[in-house]
């Protein structure tokens, strides 16, 4: 029987920003790509207004909190906040409570997706148990679990051991999965609070130091090389940190690379109120990273824009700075500051936003039905961006339970006009279609 | 002046003002059996520390009671997320007590300027207004210290600007450096930081000083030095290899003291550690500004509780 909800048509369109057409989408699958299509009866239409329409957004870093830190985001808000950001997959990474370090918490985790079902959510395995960086969590069983575990990271901790890490590579090769590391040598940032630099030394806030990021880069990347493993390197932030990519991409090292959308715009100039919104980790840096951050994205050193959406309900950032909890949202402010930090000043076309926000994160993990070209054959997911549009943040009308964006008040460009996963529209207008 | 938070709110117009009430304040209490001023009775200050203290809270309080205004000691311990109430909720609560001023004291740095932040806030929908005085947050400053040092500079030396002043020692963790190299730039003096590499923070070049490493090669030409603490922690934090060294490098002994031009003030924010920074030989020195330091903080708190509760006078 054939699933009317997945059968659309799209009119007026703009794939990547080009000229304007219609698509037919039949039981999830586009099945006709022109002008003037006809929509068989009982189809839904979706007016696209002559907007861009892009392969759905694929994000390989979100905090889902779900389970044990319900007060600040679940599964279910955190998918209307992803529907709404124009993404149709999305990757949770493990430092919940309980961690996702067993197959029994990655399952539940892609089962709460599931129900919810306005977003792929692919739960991200830990590499430790527990994330204590000790000892190798089971990653075959989270792998070959109903979870299907693509990933594995220890993300907010670094597996800072450099044997631990030299098994997790070496180990992952074999079951074709992905190590993404939160490069931060916790012994250089012992109490860090802040981009180590001038504007740290004159508020009295500890210093993270570039180091800390740019050695563990380096380090990895000789690990990947020699275990022929994929490495892939969370929330890049230091401007050394792009050399050592580069250079390891030169030696045929399998290591791509992510960048925030808060590492491409926001730098800790923005500190010096004290105000925890803009506490994060890493930290934000200076105006000569974020424009390094930029360069390399439009290079490809940089391979794509994950969000590292973080959540934090207000008593963790209503705080002194010091107690604050790191992490800022990003679902819903991701497309419009990569409008702003790329498109605007001609760095990355529309194919460029699908190659860094779509094709690229699903290609790192092997997603077999996320970031495909717009073509007959293809599967129906997309979102819809309106390039016109302004609109101005705020924390209060977002879709996550907690309201720590760092974008509060600021007019961005662009926005989500709709969301559709496989046919089905999850997001419209700004308003999720349950 | 609406708060006290950072050194870098005041102009030189400003902290000059504050310096010569301060000194117009002493002169006035001179030689007074009744040491006590009726300027603000009636008024409430609350000091909420949550680090120990002992000089700067009594100096805080004498200074409150000199002025006549009530005056309140809140001693609370740990930090918000781990203890219980947060801060913003002690803070608020204090200040719904009818506190016109909260001189704070935390480990974190920011904490006054968050709780000026939530007061204000506050004071937006109740139309109260509490002032907020930072006395020292984290490694980040310690404004009424900077205060009372060029208050004490300029007793000794008639004015501060173009004079040459050391600070030696730990400046990566002193709010006391950080307050004192903005005020006395401020105020127009050239600051000279001396510091082994490991105790200066990464930035300081940007810093509005110079930054020197050999001690003996800066004592000749210094107008004044004030020597920070070691604190006991740093001591095994790997930042020099032993305090001994330290003490050798860094410490100003009696062979240090006689390359000084005579009568250099060396000044102390204390408590000191004798035989580490200072040897007690030059902390007895005449040339020793450390009582005289104690002293104008009584005035100069004075001076900025008047300013911040009474306005500028004329």
């Amino acid at each position: 029987m054939t699933d009317l909800l997945n059968d659309l048509l799209i009119r007026n369109a703009r794939p990547y920003g080009e000229e304007a057409v219609d698509l037919l989408v039949q039981d999830g699958v586009v099945t006709e790509i022109g002008t003037g299509l006809a929509a068989p009866e009982g189809t839904e239409v979706l007016d696209a207004g002559g907007h861009v329409l892009l392969p759905g957004l694929v994000d390989l870093h979100v905090h889902l909190r779900e389970p044990g830190g319900e007060e600040s985001e679940t599964i279910e808000t955190g998918s209307h906040a992803a529907a709404l950001g124009g993404f149709t997959a999305v990757f949770a990474m493990p430092n919940t409570d309980p961690v996702a370090d067993t197959a029994v918490v990655v399952e539940h985790v892609r089962r709460r997706g599931e129900e919810v079902g306005l977003v792929d959510v692919h739960p991200v395995g830990a590499v430790t148990t527990g994330l204590k960086g000790a000892k190798l969590a089971e990653l075959g069983t989270m792998a070959t679990s109903a979870a299907q575990v693509r990933m594995f990271s220890d993300d907010g901790r670094c597996v800072n051991d450099p044997l631990i890490m030299r098994r997790a590579l070496e180990y992952a090769s074999a079951l074709d999965v992905v190590i993404a590391q939160h490069a931060e040598d916790h012994r250089l940032t012992d109490g860090a609070q802040a981009h180590e630099g001038a504007i740290a030394s004159r508020l009295g806030l500890a210093g993270w130091p570039a180091t800390a990021e740019e050695t563990v880069v380096a380090r990895d990347c000789a690990l990947a090389r020699e275990a022929g493993a994929a490495l892939h390197v969370c929330h890049v932030s230091s401007l050394h940190s792009i050399a050592v990519l580069r250079a390891a991409k030169a030696q045929g090292v399998r290591v791509s690379a992510e960048v925030t959308p808060h590492h491409l715009l926001l730098t800790d100039g923005r500190l010096t109120g004290y105000d925890p919104v803009n506490k994060v980790n890493p930290p934000l840096r200076t105006g000569a990273d974020t424009q390094a951050m930029r360069e390399a994205l439009a290079e490809g050193v940089i391979d794509v824009v994950a969000t590292d959406h973080a959540p934090h309900a207000s008593q963790y950032k209503d705080t002194e700075w010091a107690a604050a909890k790191p992490g800022m949202l990003g679902l819903q402010t991701a497309l419009s500051v990569v409008i702003h930090t790329m498109v605007e000043p001609g760095l990355l076309d529309w194919h460029g936003v699908a190659r860094v926000m779509s094709e690229r994160p699903a290609e790192i993990v092997d997603l077999p039905d996320q970031g495909r070209p717009i073509a007959v054959g293809e599967p129906a997911t997309f979102a819809l961006v309106d390039p016109d549009a302004q609109w101005t943040v705020r924390g209060a009308a977002l879709a996550s339970r907690a309201a720590n964006t760092p974008y509060e008040g600021m007019r961005l460009p662009g926005a989500v006009a709709a969301t559709v996963l496989r046919g089905r529209i999850t997001a419209r207008d700004g308003k999720v279609v349950a | 002046m609406k708060h006290l938070l950072s050194i870098a709110d005041l102009d030189a117009a400003t902290a000059t003002g504050l310096l010569d009430t301060a000194s117009r304040l002493k002169d006035t209490l001179l030689g007074r059996e009744v040491r006590k001023l009726p300027t603000l009775r009636g008024r409430t200050v609350v000091t909420l520390f949550y680090e120990d203290s002992t000089r700067t809270r009594v100096s805080f309080e004498v200074a409150g009671k000199w002025m006549s205004a009530d005056t309140i000691n809140v001693s609370a311990k740990g930090s918000s997320v781990s203890k219980g109430e947060s801060l913003r909720d002690t803070s608020l609560t204090i200040s719904a007590m009818g506190a016109d001023c909260v001189i704070v004291r935390h480990p974190a740095s920011g904490a006054a300027h968050r709780i000026a932040g939530w007061a204000d806030k506050d004071a937006g929908t109740t139309g109260t207004h509490t002032s907020i005085v930072n006395a020292g947050d984290g490694t980040h400053e310690h404004p009424t210290q900077a205060l009372l040092d060029a208050a004490t500079l300029r007793e000794r030396l008639g004015s501060v600007a173009g004079r040459r002043i050391g600070i030696v020692g730990d400046v990566l963790h002193s709010r006391v450096a950080r307050s004192n190299v903005l005020l006395l730039s401020t105020l127009g003096a050239e600051v000279v930081l001396i510091a082994p590499p490991t105790l200066l923070p990464t930035g300081v070049a940007e810093w509005p000083c110079r930054v020197a490493h050999h001690l003996d090669a800066e004592l000749p030409a210094l107008d004044a030095v004030m020597m920070l603490r070691v604190q006991a922690e740093r001591m095994h934090g790997g930042f020099f290899p032993s305090a001994r060294e330290y003490s050798v490098t860094y410490g100003l002994n009696e062979r240090r003291l006689a390359l000084l031009p005579e009568g250099t003030p060396v000044l102390h924010p204390g408590p000191m550690v004798r035989g580490m920074e200072i040897a007690p030989a030059v902390a007895d020195a005449p040339n020793a500004a450390v009582l005289a330091q104690v002293r104008n903080g009584v005035h100069v708190r004075m001076a900025v509780l008047y300013h911040l509760l009474a306005g500028a006078p004329e």
